[in-house]
């Protein structure tokens, strides 16, 4: 059953095609990675998944709804950079995930006592409690990106949305952030888009990894042409996924044993 | 090593930092002294000691007809009418430059007619304020908003434009409307940006006052000197330009002051 349906996408600026006939079909709570080289339009293709900006032709569904036409509740997203709210502290950015939606974005009394009691616990999962009353400016990289990924997930969106989330980080701290989402996944089990440079980190995540490219190519005028999924690779079971094949279809298992003689 | 590479050491940099002020009390000083050897009644480079004692004078003998001390009158006075205009400049610059940044239509509706505007010299203004307002207060705080609010408006309006896209999406992800985005996104953060703007245009400000009172007033800073202009009267000149200066000083320092204590988040910044 398809839960992220995309269907004939075509995107283009100012004449200049950047992706065409893009179709996919995600099912939920499946983790998609997307790769491609700079400017194949993977990061195109996420704005467009987060209705950030409209297809110019085709439409993309979450759950069979209508297509978005502006970025809202149901997707939750991080980017690279600028993904938390400098001038709130790091209780006060988890918090606006749930004030946000209110009439004035602000809660008060006890309404506020208790959120942000809830956005302890959260800060507590996310290894974050200490820094609560920090602003982000003081905190690392990583606890930048923890805290953002956390604020995305405690809005409860129905999709998830990673843009090179991991890609201004030092190796090491990668390594961490990869356990910590691999964790937040097998808790939540949310359908997840991360469009990322290291294909290595696309497999490891992904149940999924899309590789965009461009299949028709004019030497005399490389704009011509936009990207679109080239390769659309099973990464389960460390991207061997046919190794199981006969555990998950019986009657194919059947089929190979050889008969008794 | 360098020149750009030398620093000066603590006592050095202090030393450094008092010297232009001592060289111009200085060069007054000598100034005043070769005119007053060549005639006692001068009257244009009056002795720093004359100064001191009009300053002394002016700041605490009341006016002998209405009892009141002349120059806290005009120090009040001044500094309602700043602050009326600078506060109604600041209010209506807010809220146009939150529109203009944020909002699509309004930014195609205003900001050239914004940047058209700011074109306009105040002060050419002034007759025709004066001509619709009166001569009273009214007009001369308008000219104050009338000089600074395109400024602020254009300062803010870009900053907004600066705030990165991936803020404003994430907090429309979040679930927050135009006003919240506008509440609790764009408005903390432009603040100090507002304060810096206000810093930046209370020189404009100060020169707008001052230009309004000159012409037409009965009491204020820029009026008194004006007035005593008359009189030759350099002391009391003096004293007011300098009073003026403090004033314009504590004010931007205050004002640094307070965007440092109220947003601590910039961690340092402006």
């Amino acid at each position: 059953m398809s839960f992220v349906t995309v269907r004939d996408v075509f995107q283009e600026y100012d004449g200049r095609p950047i992706i065409e006939r893009v179709n996919l079909d995600v099912a939920e709570g499946e983790f998609v990675s997307i790769v491609g080289a700079s400017g194949c339009g993977k990061s195109t293709f996420l704005r467009l998944l987060l209705a950030d900006e409209t297809p110019t032709r085709g439409r993309i569904t979450v759950d069979g709804g209508k297509p978005a036409r502006e970025p809202g509740r149901e997707r939750g997203v991080v980017f690279q950079k600028y993904s938390v709210f400098p001038h709130m502290t790091v209780r006060d950015n988890i918090v606006a995930a749930e004030s946000f939606p209110k009439g004035w974005g602000w809660f008060r009394g006890a309404k506020l006592r208790e959120a942000r009691a809830r956005a302890d616990e959260v800060l507590e999962r996310i290894g974050l409690a200490h820094v609560a009353g920090n602003y982000p400016s003081t905190l690392s990289g990583g606890m930048q990106q923890r805290l953002a990924i956390g604020q995305a997930l405690h809005a409860r969106p129905r999709i998830l949305l990673l843009d090179e989330p991991f890609g201004a980080l030092d190796p090491g701290t990668r390594l961490s952030m990869h356990d910590f989402l691999t964790q937040l996944r097998a808790e939540t089990s949310m359908t997840v888009f991360m469009v990322t440079h290291d294909l290595g980190e696309g497999f490891k995540l992904g149940d999924r990894v899309l590789v965009f490219d461009k299949t028709r190519w004019d030497p005399d005028y490389p704009e011509r042409y936009g990207a679109t999924i080239t390769y659309d690779f099973d990464a389960r079971d460390h991207g061997i996924p046919y190794q199981h094949i006969l555990d998950k279809i019986p009657s194919l298992a059947a089929a190979a044993t050889p008969p008794p003689a | 090593m360098r020149l750009l590479n030398r620093h000066p050491t603590r006592p050095a940099g202090v030393l450094l930092a008092a010297l232009p002020f001592v060289a111009v009390l200085i060069a007054y000083w000598i100034g005043s002294e070769i005119r007053l050897a060549a005639n006692p009644q001068d009257k244009l480079l009056p002795a720093p000691a004359t100064i001191l004692n009009t300053a002394a004078g002016l700041f605490t003998e009341p006016n002998k007809r209405t009892g009141e001390i002349l120059l806290w009158a005009d120090t009040w006075a001044s500094l309602r009418r700043l602050a009326l205009g600078v506060g109604i400049g600041a209010l209506i610059s807010l809220t146009v430059g939150v529109g203009i940044g944020l909002l699509p239509y309004v930014r195609r509706g205003l900001s050239s007619f914004v940047a058209v505007l700011s074109m306009v010299p105040p002060l050419a203004l002034l007759p025709i304020l004066f001509i619709v307002f009166g001569l009273g207060e009214i007009s001369k705080v308008v000219l104050i908003v009338i000089g600074i609010t395109p400024f602020l408006i254009r300062d803010l309006s870009q900053r907004v434009l600066d705030i990165p896209h991936e803020e404003i999406v994430k907090a429309q992800t979040l679930g927050a409307s135009t006003w919240v985005i506008a509440l609790r996104v764009v408005l903390p953060q432009i603040l100090p940006r507002l304060i810096a703007g206000i810093r930046l245009s209370l020189g404009a400000a100060w020169l707008f006052l001052i230009a309004a009172e000159a012409v037409a007033a009965e009491v204020g800073l820029g009026y008194r000197i004006f007035l005593v202009r008359r009189y030759l009267a350099m002391d009391i000149i003096l004293t007011y330009v300098i009073w003026i200066t403090l004033l314009a000083f504590l004010i931007d320092f205050a004002l640094k002051t307070l965007s440092r204590k109220a947003f601590p988040w910039l961690g340092g910044g402006l």
